[in-house]
């Protein structure tokens, strides 16, 4: 059975590089940096080195890098720690809608601790537009959190534009969530202007268990976790030195491969989009053209008609992984927030599929995707109620005979 | 341990009774694809029996499997039996769902009835 992973969103593989550079760290230097001994001081250069190499893959300096344990850590952090670090100057915090879950509930928590928010619309392109956080912006914003890039449509945004504009016309810091992005696309903070950034080892084919986040000199945050003297105080915990190193080694590698990755990936998604778009009519691509400001390997289609689960559940019998942000591939079981604020039509969006490219991937993959996708959404319009009614009547179906539109949510959540 | 049991992947993958009856006794439809699940059933009646069951689902894996096992359970039903078909009976005959999925996608019982009382309309019953 072939396996083609294409969720690289979700976690990529290790690199062998990756996992050859951590080994020393499980095997024979165990020791806990804090500790003054020759162990701890191996694991102490260890730790120290990494910090230089994960800093510069976003060129920032040394000791602007808090390491966490995942994306989610490192936004958790940004959020809660420089909103609590600055309340005494203001309450109002900006995001934006399609943020990822880490934002958005961190968020959340600090409204219910009596912080104020706006979250920002996008366009249906997933572009947050720069007059919508110009008229956002208030003299008691204290914190604005907008993502590099969207793990999920792939949009990436001006953040230089809204950074120098959160500065022109406010006093906030700058927090951007720079997970999918960082180690796939050019990541410099000093041009982007922001004062926090936060990176993840697992998207870029190093470890689960090591992220980072970048917090500008000077800036204050403050600890989510209290302990010990670790990571300048900003963060307790023994280091995990292997995952840390293993981080270390995959910024590397990204910014050494980084132009030749994007240039793969590039050709590899520009086949599978127009393959899909040549062979499957009714199907409309989520997100930015490509050519456009779209990661290189986002692949993100609505398939009208059929229901996301049910596609990447047949897309998985063929060995092909695959995500959907539909209602029922969600634990939620809700459409996408992502696709929601695009203004996805939620009946189209049931039947969202995502492709993740990684380097790994191959043109021979791709044409076994191109082969076997388009035969399984045909499959499953031929058993779609909402299809028949399409071929027959070159309509859409709403609600049919026997159907009581209004009861019918009875079984789904709809926000109305 | 697999999100669907192999009952159900076996009824998503290989569904029976897929398609319409042209000249269907009852018709019933649950569901709508805002919500991303919508089944309509078609059902022949003759002498007060299920003689045909088919269907055409839109929807997750357990909607789809769902739709099959109720078009499998009711074909030979007497009418009467058919609409003591529950949806709980329809989840135990798969083998069970995931919690999530029993309120959401398994809606195949009350469609087969509501092409029933279709069928009863139609009919005067």
């Amino acid at each position: 059975m072939k396996q083609i992973y294409l969720d690289n969103q979700s976690n990529t593989k290790i690199d062998d590089r990756v996992f050859e550079a951590m080994k020393p760290y499980f095997l024979e230097f165990y020791g806990n940096p804090q500790s003054i001994y020759s162990l701890g001081a191996v694991s102490k250069d260890a730790l120290e080195d990494a910090r230089g190499k994960v800093a510069e893959l976003i060129n920032a300096d040394t000791n602007e890098i808090i390491f966490t344990s995942c994306g989610t850590e490192s936004n958790n952090l940004a959020l809660k720690g420089i909103a609590n670090a600055l309340k005494l100057s203001g309450k109002h915090i900006i995001v934006s809608q399609i943020e990822h879950f880490s934002v958005l509930n961190s968020v959340k928590k600090l409204e219910k601790e009596g912080f104020e928010a706006t979250y920002l619309p996008v366009d249906n392109k997933g572009n947050v537009l720069a007059e919508d956080l110009q008229k956002a912006l208030r003299p008691d914003t204290i914190l604005v959190s907008i993502q590099l890039a969207n793990t999920e449509v792939g949009t990436i945004q001006n953040i230089k534009e809204l950074a120098q504009l959160t500065k022109q016309n406010s006093k906030a810091v700058f927090h951007t969530d720079a997970v999918a992005a960082a180690g796939v696309i050019p990541v410099d903070v000093k041009d982007l202007g922001v004062d926090a950034l936060s990176f993840s080892s697992s998207v870029i084919y190093g470890p689960k268990g090591a992220a980072a986040l970048y917090i500008k000199k000077g800036a204050k945050i403050i600890p989510q976790l209290d302990g010990g003297v670790q990571e300048f105080s900003k963060r307790a915990g023994t280091e995990n030195i292997p995952a840390i190193a293993g981080f270390a080694k995959a910024c590397e590698i990204a910014k050494a491969e980084l132009a030749k990755n994007k240039t793969h990936l590039e050709t590899l998604r520009n086949k599978l989009i127009k393959g899909l778009q040549e062979k499957i009519e009714n199907i409309y691509l989520n997100g930015a053209a490509a050519g456009e400001n779209r990661l290189a390997g986002n692949v993100n289609f609505s398939v009208e008609f059929v229901e996301g689960e049910s596609l990447f559940l047949l897309l998985d019998a063929k060995g092909i992984m695959a995500a959907s942000g539909s209602a029922c591939a969600n634990k939620n079981l809700k459409l996408s927030h992502v696709l929601n604020a695009m203004n996805v039509d939620v009946a189209v969006g049931q039947g969202s599929i995502l492709f993740t490219l990684s380097k790994y991937n191959t043109q021979g993959e791709i044409d076994y995707v191109l082969e076997e996708f388009p035969k399984i959404v045909q499959r499953l319009r031929d058993m779609s109620p909402l299809y028949s009614h399409f071929v027959k009547t070159g309509e859409r179906k709403k609600a049919g005979p026997g159907t009581d539109f209004d009861h019918d949510h009875d079984h789904c959540d709809i926000e109305e | 341990m697999p999100f669907y049991s192999e009952k159900v992947m076996d009824h998503f993958a290989n569904p029976r009774n897929v398609g319409e009856i042209k000249d269907a006794d009852g018709v019933g439809e649950v569901g709508n694809p805002v919500c991303g699940d919508m089944m309509t059933f078609y059902v022949k009646i003759k002498d007060n029996k299920l003689e045909d069951v088919k269907f055409k689902t839109f929807g997750c894996g357990a909607a789809i499997a769902v739709s099959s096992m109720v078009s499998e359970m009711a074909i030979g039903k007497t009418v009467q039996e058919a609409l003591k078909i529950t949806n709980a009976d329809v989840a135990a005959e798969l083998g069970g769902l995931p919690p999530n999925k029993m309120h959401c996608s398994n809606l195949g019982a009350d469609a087969l009835h509501k092409a029933i009382e279709d069928y009863e309309k139609k009919h005067g019953k």
